[in-house]
């Protein structure tokens, strides 16, 4: 919202005349100044001059030279013009002048003749024809203000005015308007405001003669009100009016739709005005549209309705969709004679639905959609009718149509100083609240506040609390600091959550951190099936899209972009981790399940898989988990089938770490073997154990066989170190695999393995016999496996 | 015989002077002091002496024996050092070159500075609560003084999941999670991960991190709510941070305020990182709506409270001067290596 100072001066004089000192008040006390514009800033040493000759150049056709009064002096200027005639006046840029643009005029010589400055035509001082429908677009702006040579154009044309912007909040639509700002500022600095009840000069006749209103959705049109307006003179407006409209952004255009526009802005009141001629039957009917109706609209475009949407119709056709824009053909020309006034108030919900569906906002439905006040309508329509008079521009019908479905009864609230004071921290006495109350126009009697129609936003005292409090200035509310007991520690989630960021920072995986929706396309290049439940996401009904369309139920492919756009960008290597969130439909409940998954992925020569596994155990012993499972697996479709393992805990999957598959890895650019890990978090901190304890330092010296065995090349290695340790539990203390060996020593289709058992008792030194009893034992188990001792 | 003793000592200590290397030692200590060696030899002859000579000429080879023990030891002492010289001129190295790190991983810049937060706001008393992404309309609207229709629900472009559920758009949904299930007195903070349906931009994102504040309890002023952010925003930006709180609305808090500080880089004057404003909006606060507690059932009359959400992504961006958002998602390491 734009506030033009000089427009607001008319209601209220605060007595500020620093821009930055008023945007700074204003915004402390609620209504945020988003920056201002001083829009004669930038013209200097421009003023009136006096054409008194003009003469032809002595070696150019198209240029005259002409003498100039500009009061203190005549001067020569040069000009191409062709519009000028003795006597005219006109603006002239002085030497050492500027001009808006950042534009300086400096005397020079135009073909060998002195040019001592510039006359300006409209666009030079930034004006239009709309602004000055006298003058001439092409040609030098011949003045036919009143006044004289030598006098500062920037008066002349009433150009000196300081526009603020201001960023006005939903709740405060009254805000949208000269009038709802000038309260607020004359509260903020405290001073008077002179606010102007419009007179209206009926001149006879009888509105119900011209004009009935039905208003057939009571609910979408909470009240309409019309005024008739005869004999109408269509013409531009008065330079005040128009000066008024273009200071605040409003391109002016004649004298009615002026009027409309002007009422917009001072009382943030839409006005519409009908061309009397098209009220087809003499009625107005606001009804809802029929489905597939047409409406052309101001802006020459054909729109087709629904039975959602609300039309101002006369007997035959929709005149206008009401609260949105008018129609085309019922709107004003140059040869209108009689015009409908409307004054209306629409539901703005419904307008602001219909604006979306039609993609069509305008300054009317942005008001309209935030809910307008019923009560605003009818000073609105007078200021309209009375314009009219100052205007001398057409004669008010006498009477007003009002169809009021508002069934307003003001809201009240009990004051309760105490409540106040307590609530915000200050001490404001009750008197003051009751003047800062009714300055801002609530009534108080006998500690009951009658909320003003135009503060819907008003219902509760802690909304009385926010108007006392942020004219007592939120500044001037001494900072205190909370009382009362402390205790705040973290959850064994979040403790475990750290732990997982911890261990793989120092493991060298950086953290990493993607969008949680994704394109369905990633689960293709993942290579996941059609019939697979991972393909079953959460789709986000108006996404911005397709690349981020559905929820990812499989966070995997994330880190597979983020590894793919470190490739592309020439990084050798990457070990990445993320904590991501899957969201994974659950059966007849509304919301998903929402799981954290552990996601790590690495590329780089000097990479392989069992550093990626090197890092889960870490992981995993790092959360005091004392073992884990973990099997080879080949059915994983985004996984290398020989090189992917499940790891579980305590018979529960954790999840899968392997190599991806180099189909996927070549689907996403990589030209790296890329290996990944996807591991459940809440299955990790389930098997997180967080008590430790010391276990004492062995006190018996350990014994230590080596045993070379040999065995089926696709047994796995845990598959043996499991048959070992479940040989005597009690006794073995460390099982170290040293060597794999397959190559012409060894048998084809076998392995040899070599592992040192370190066997150990807690409470005596083993004797010989029991360590060779004890590798009797796991040979014995070895062998029902397939390994044998090699000979 | 003593002259023959001292001849053998001199000629041993003159090999001795000259010997260079253990093994050189070795073989002098077997030519003199072995059982077969010359001093021992000296002994095998006082035989031959008269019993008045015997002792005086065995002490005598005894002394030379200690005598030429004690040279040897010598020498073997100064030889292992001169060994021990030698090796440790070989092992010189070039103390200059690369060390062999061990490449810890970088910390996500939105986790370093979230890290931050919680630690301050722990360090206040604030535990750390969190709530669902995707969640029903009730909680990321309604219940938060945002009714169907809402001009305010424009502001915050919705991705939707049904009519019922969407993406939150903001991390407050968490406050009445929590009102709901624990009674007061509540402190927490709820950060987590919000979605607004705005374009990918230098300045914005469709996914963005907010951290929720909430305090309920008896007795709690808006005098608090200053002097808690206040506090924050010292710890943040250092003792001489200067705040201001401004009036503002949202539907959820009333009265509402957004806390700007003052800008860093001009002091307040004014310049192009404040768009001359001199201020720069750091968040949104305000005392929980009467209303708000009482749809968690929490009596209104009995309790107050306050609330903020912080957007972290600014706060992140202006600390480590980043200036392109999408940069934080796109998780390039080399841009983790710029920040430092």
């Amino acid at each position: 919202m734009d506030l033009s100072l000089n427009w607001l001066k008319e209601f209220v004089d605060t007595g500020c005349t620093d821009p930055r000192e008023f945007s700074e008040k204003m915004t402390m006390s609620g209504s945020k100044v988003e920056g201002y514009t001083l829009t004669a800033e930038e013209i200097d040493k421009v003023v009136v001059g006096k054409v008194l000759s003009i003469e032809k150049h002595p070696d150019a056709d198209k240029l005259v030279v002409c003498q100039i009064d500009v009061g203190s002096e005549t001067i020569q200027i040069v000009t191409g013009a062709s519009n000028l005639t003795v006597g005219d006046l006109v603006p002239v840029a002085l030497d050492g002048s500027s001009l808006p643009g950042g534009i300086r005029i400096k005397k020079g010589k135009l073909r060998g003749v002195s040019s001592f400055g510039m006359m300006c035509s409209l666009g030079e001082l930034n004006l239009t024809q709309n602004d000055f429908p006298y003058a001439i677009e092409n040609g030098i702006f011949v003045l036919q203000e009143d006044c004289k040579p030598g006098d500062n154009i920037v008066d002349v044309l009433n150009l000196d005015d300081t526009i603020v912007e201001f960023e006005i909040t939903p709740n405060r639509q009254d805000c949208l308007s000269v009038i709802g700002l000038a309260r607020e500022a004359a509260v903020t600095f405290n001073k008077p405001l002179k606010l102007h009840t419009p007179k209206v000069n009926e001149r006879g006749g009888d509105i119900n003669k011209y004009l009935s209103v039905k208003v057939t959705a009571p609910e979408l049109c909470t009240r309409y009100m019309a005024r008739v307006v005869k004999n109408i003179k269509i013409e531009p407006s008065p330079l005040w009016l128009r000066e008024r409209l273009r200071s605040m952004g409003v391109r002016p255009i004649n004298n009615i739709v002026d009027i409309t526009n002007y009422v917009i802005l001072e009382y943030g009141q839409p006005m519409h005005a009908f061309d009397y001629r098209f009220v087809k039957g003499k009625n107005i009917i606001v009804r809802t549209a029929e489905n597939g109706e047409k409406i052309t609209t101001l802006d020459d475009v054909e729109r087709e309705l629904t039975d959602k949407m609300l039309v101002i119709a006369n007997n035959e056709c929709a005149m206008a969709i009401g609260g949105v824009m008018g129609g085309e053909y019922s709107g004003i020309t140059d040869d209108t004679t009689t015009i409908v006034f409307e004054s209306a108030c629409f539901y703005g919900p419904s307008i602001r639905n219909t604006s979306r569906a039609l993609s069509l906002r305008t300054d009317a439905s942005a008001k309209y959609e935030k809910g307008l006040d019923p009560q605003n309508c009818k000073e609105a329509l007078e200021r309209a009718a009375e314009l009219i008079d100052i205007l001398n521009c057409g004669e008010v019908v006498s009477g007003v149509i009002d169809v009021d479905n508002s069934n307003y009864t003001p809201a009240t609230i009990k004051l309760e100083p105490e409540w106040i004071n307590a609530f915000i921290g200050m001490d404001v006495s009750k008197e003051h609240m009751i003047k800062t109350l009714t300055d801002l126009d609530f009534k108080v009697e006998n500690d009951i506040i009658t909320v003003p129609s135009y503060r819907q936003d008003v219902l509760h005292k802690a909304d009385i609390a926010e108007e006392i409090a942020r004219f007592y200035g939120y500044d001037n509310i001494e900072t205190t600091s909370l009382k009362g007991e402390v205790n705040a520690m973290l959850t064994p989630e979040q403790k475990g959550e750290n732990k997982v960021q911890e261990t793989l920072l120092a493991c060298g995986y950086s953290e990493i951190s993607t969008f949680s929706f994704i394109s369905p396309k990633f689960y293709d290049k993942m290579l996941v099936p059609q019939n697979s439940p991972i393909r079953d996401s959460i789709k986000i009904l108006n996404p911005l899209g397709e690349d981020t369309s559905i929820m990812r139920t499989f966070s995997l492919p994330s880190m597979m972009q983020v590894l793919a756009t470190n490739y592309a960008s020439r990084n050798m290597r990457a070990k990445l981790f993320e904590i991501a969130t899957e969201y994974v439909k659950v059966k007849d409940e509304e919301l998903p399940n929402e799981p954290k998954k552990i996601v790590i992925g690495a590329y780089g020569d000097d990479y392989d898989y069992f550093n990626l596994k090197g890092a889960v155990e870490e992981l995993i012993f790092a959360l005091n988990i004392k073992d884990f499972d973990i099997e080879p697996v080949s059915d994983i479709p985004w996984y290398h089938p020989g090189r992917c393992a499940k790891i579980s805990l305590g018979g529960e999957k954790l999840g899968y770490i392997g190599e991806i598959h180099p189909t996927a890895v070549k689907n996403y650019g990589i030209g790296k073997k890329v290996y990944a890990a996807t591991l459940d978090f809440a299955t990790l901190l389930k098997y997180s154990v967080s008590e430790k304890e010391y276990h004492h330092m062995p006190r018996f010296p350990a014994s230590t066989r080596d045993l070379a065995l040999i065995c089926d090349k696709d047994l796995p290695v845990v598959t043996i170190e499991k048959a070992i340790n479940n040989a005597i539990p009690k006794l073995i203390e460390k099982v170290n695999l040293f060597d794999v060996y397959t190559g012409n020593q060894v048998e084809s289709g076998k392995k040899s393995v070599a592992y040192s058992i370190v066997l150990r008792a807690n409470d005596r030194t083993l004797t010989d016999e029991e360590t060779e009893g004890a590798v009797k034992k796991i040979l014995k188990s070895l062998k029902n496996i397939g390994a044998e001792l090699r000979m | 015989m003593k002259n023959k003793i001292n001849s053998v000592l001199a000629n041993a200590k003159e090999k001795l002077q000259n010997a260079e290397d253990m093994q050189v030692l070795e073989e002098l200590r077997v030519k003199y002091l072995g059982k077969k060696g010359e001093l021992t030899g000296v002994l095998k002859q006082l035989g031959s002496l008269s019993p008045e000579e015997r002792p005086k000429v065995g002490q005598l080879v005894n002394k030379a024996k200690q005598d030429l023990e004690e040279k040897i030891e010598e020498k073997v002492a100064e030889i292992k050092e001169a060994e021990l010289q030698k090796n440790l001129e070989k092992e010189k190295i070039d103390v200059t070159m690369p060390g062999k790190r061990a490449n810890i991983g970088y910390k996500h810049p939105l986790s370093q500075v979230l890290d931050e937060l919680k630690e301050i706001f722990m360090g206040m008393g604030y535990s750390i609560a969190d709530g669902p992404e995707i969640e029903l309309d009730y909680y990321n609207f309604e219940a938060l003084n945002l009714p169907k229709d809402h001009p305010a629900r424009d502001t915050q472009d919705t991705f939707y999941i049904s009519d019922n559920v969407l993406l939150r758009t903001q991390t407050s949904p968490v406050q009445v999670r929590v009102m709901e299930k624990q009674k007061p007195p509540i402190r927490i903070i709820a950060p987590g991960r919000v979605y607004r349906s705005d374009e990918v931009d230098a300045n914005h994102s469709p996914l963005f991190h907010q951290i929720e504040g909430l305090a309920v309890d008896k007795g709690i002023t808006m005098g608090d709510l200053k002097g808690t952010l206040e506090t924050f925003a010292k710890r943040l930006y250092g003792e001489d941070a200067v705040v201001r709180f401004r009036p503002h609305h949202f539907p959820f808090t009333e009265p509402s305020a957004e806390m700007d500080i003052q800008c860093f880089s001009c002091g307040g004057k004014g310049c192009r990182l404040c768009k001359n404003e001199g201020w720069i909006e750091i968040l949104g606060c305000g005392m929980v709506h009467p209303k708000v507690l009482e749809n968690c059932g929490i009596d209104p009359e009995e309790y107050q409270g306050f609330a903020f959400g912080i957007g972290l992504e600014r706060i992140v961006m202006r600390k480590f001067k980043i200036d392109d958002m999408r940069l934080l998602y796109e998780n390039d390491i080399k841009f983790f290596e710029s920040i430092k």
